[in-house]
């Protein structure tokens, strides 16, 4: 069951990600529920490296073989970065939505129709 | 000479790359200087891609392994079996698209120096230009998972900010955050998957998974993430909203790539289908859902294009309804392949129409929407009710509109024609109904475009046009090249499919191939 835990913690905030993009109407929240999911993914990316009982994966100096996997660590600073450069691009467009619209509000912001 | 020869894979990376991060750099020296640049390193690169495929289309698959002294050293002798490096994969398949991305690239390369020229903000535009092409090209090429969603966002990441650079009252900056948004979540769903393959096998490289694959509930559950990622990504019907806002804002050279940028992610899908799960799947069922997708896309395409008044927006719909053709054509082949009761040439032939449909739409709905930038460069509108008798003027912006439309509602002897035609035969010996509603939906886009063509060019000279000149001579270069493939593709359209689409075709339903060229046989 603790083994199952952090899994748990990943399904309940994408789940939260996507309740926040299907039902909110503003523009900043529908971001944070992207990056919430971001958010979830990465965690979810960090518990499947992780090993009970194993040690950090620094090779120099290790007693013995057993190590949690580093491959997934360093994926999920990959998708860190990726992520923060999606967060950067979403707000600043959202920024000039509102330059212009003078509004964050998704039923306002519908200019392109048909 | 060899050396360089011998790593051109990854040149196709390292040379749009380099040059995208050196653009801003050298445009402070001036803008001529900046433009050699652009030509110079898109020209190398499209080299780069038409050299990758031509020597996989001579020697078969290419593995190209990053950072190993030789060449042949794909698994490491203490690794225990498993690839861990970065790993580039080009089989015919890639290589066919890696044709498509060169000659597409370079066009809109060209047209788009030229376009530009009066607009303020150069540095940024080409570079994303070129971050773009490099991340669609990366697409193409890679033989591993995680690097394949590396690259897919970084064409996303390029492709939002190109949709939103000419901010246009704030409504270009709406459809970048709709395909922004859209391509990150579609992205995360894919890296979910992913993680599911990567729990399970212990790799990301996806002969090795293939090579694995046990079809567990969870790598059904990573199917269903790719196959929704993917068809988003595609622009297939259920998640098509994204198309026509963001084909319709971006500048035309810009609208041009990101179709082949969709047809990226297209192959991906048909990669995760064939090859990923290739040996393990159930292909009817498989096959039918592809098929489904596909004739709603092209359906309702067509139909939401036909009331449409703003041209790019028009066209942007027909693509939804020709990514729905090369569905169809796949899924055919798919779903015939699996079955007993029809003979294999038949699902060969689906596929190849499905495949030769790719290359054919990149080249004519580039066409098309370049020509939509030349009205656009020149009239300043694209609304088809303020357009008109343009072409007493714009004698050849007129013939190239008219070669890509023909070819897109499947007239011969343009390249349209031989790809349906074998979509049509195939289909019809699988489902006669399928192959009528193909049918329909040429004739409807036979419609919508006759009535483009007459509002745009037809009709005395209106006052505001009266002296309105044919694009500039780059931006015909560019469209002529596409022109003279439309048609080339279309007189010899035998030729193209024996050199380039069976060897595709081929490759793609061979998944052992593919997993015996990583591993060796092994």
């Amino acid at each position: 069951m603790i083994d199952n835990l952090p899994f748990l913690v990943v399904a309940i905030t994408i789940l939260l990600g996507l309740y926040t993009i299907l039902l909110k109407k503003d523009l900043i929240k529908i971001i944070m529920g992207i990056s919430l999911i971001e958010s979830g993914v990465n965690l979810f990316l960090i518990a499947l490296g992780y090993r009970w009982d194993r040690i950090a994966p620094i090779f120099t100096g290790a007693p013995s073989l057993a190590m949690v996997m580093p491959t997934v660590q360093a994926l999920t600073l990959t998708s860190i970065v990726i992520g923060v450069a999606t967060l950067a691009l979403l707000l600043s467009m959202v920024m000039i939505i509102y330059r212009y619209y003078r509004t964050t509000d998704v039923r306002e912001v519908s200019k392109l129709q048909g | 000479m060899d050396i360089l020869l011998d790593n051109l894979p990854g040149l196709l990376i390292a040379i749009p790359l380099l040059g995208a991060f050196l653009t801003p750099l050298l445009s402070r020296a001036g803008d001529t200087v900046r433009n050699v640049w652009i030509l110079l390193i898109t020209a190398l690169s499209s080299l780069c891609g038409l050299l990758v495929a031509s020597r996989v289309l001579e020697t078969g698959t290419i593995v190209y392994t990053f950072g190993v002294d030789t060449i042949s050293q794909v698994i490491p002798p203490d690794s225990g079996g498993i690839p861990i490096r970065i790993i580039f994969t080009i089989d015919p398949m890639n290589a066919f698209m890696l044709i498509i991305a060169a000659i597409v690239g370079f066009c809109i390369t060209l047209y788009s120096i030229s376009s530009m020229e009066k607009l303020s903000g150069k540095d940024g535009f080409f570079t994303l230009l070129l971050l773009l092409i490099t991340g669609v090209y990366g697409m193409i090429a890679t033989g591993d998972l995680f690097n394949f969603f590396v690259f897919l966002e970084i064409s996303s990441l390029a492709g939002a900010a190109l949709v939103a650079y000419r901010i246009d009252k704030g409504v270009a900056a709406e459809a970048g955050l709709k395909y922004a948004a859209l391509s990150t979540l579609g992205g995360m769903l894919f890296l979910v998957g992913v993680g599911l393959l990567f729990a399970q096998y212990n790799s990301l490289n996806m002969a090795v998974i293939a090579d694995r694959m046990q079809m567990t509930g969870l790598d059904i559950i990573a199917f269903v993430l790719f196959f929704t990622a993917l068809a988003m990504k595609c622009g297939a019907v259920p998640m098509h909203f994204w198309t026509p806002d963001s084909y319709a804002m971006a500048p035309s050279a810009v609208t041009a790539f990101l179709v082949v940028s969709s047809q990226a992610s297209l192959y991906a899908l048909f990669r995760v289908c064939f090859t990923l799960y290739g040996g393990q799947i159930n292909l009817l069922t498989v096959g039918w859902v592809i098929i489904i997708l596909g004739v709603l896309s092209m359906f309702i395409g067509v139909t939401m294009a036909i009331p449409q008044k703003d041209v790019k927006r028009l066209m942007a719909y027909h693509a939804v309804s020709q990514t729905g053709y090369m569905l169809l054509g796949v899924g055919v082949g798919l779903a015939a392949l699996s079955s007993t009761c029809l003979s294999q040439s038949v699902g060969m032939m689906a596929l190849k129409g499905g495949l030769f449909h790719i290359m054919n739409h990149a080249l004519y709905k580039g066409l098309l929407f370049l020509t939509a930038g030349v009205i656009m460069y020149r009239c300043g509108t694209r609304n088809l009710n303020q357009l008109g008798g343009l072409g007493h003027n714009m004698k050849w912006t007129m013939v190239f509109f008219m070669i890509g439309a023909l070819a897109i509602a499947g007239i011969p002897p343009f390249n349209g024609f031989a790809s349906k035609l074998l979509i049509y035969e195939s289909t019809f010996l699988f489902n006669p109904l399928l192959a009528v509603i193909a049918m329909v939906v040429s004739i409807l886009t036979l419609a919508s475009f006759v009535k483009v063509f007459h509002s745009m060019f037809m009709g005395p000279k209106l006052p505001e046009y009266q002296d309105v000149e044919d694009a500039p001579r780059p931006m015909l270069i560019a469209m002529g090249i596409l022109a003279v493939l439309v048609i080339l593709f279309g007189i010899f359209p035998q030729q193209v499919v024996d050199a380039l689409v069976a060897p595709a075709a081929t490759a793609l339903i061979d998944y052992q191939g593919y997993i015996s060229a990583v591993l060796g046989g092994a």
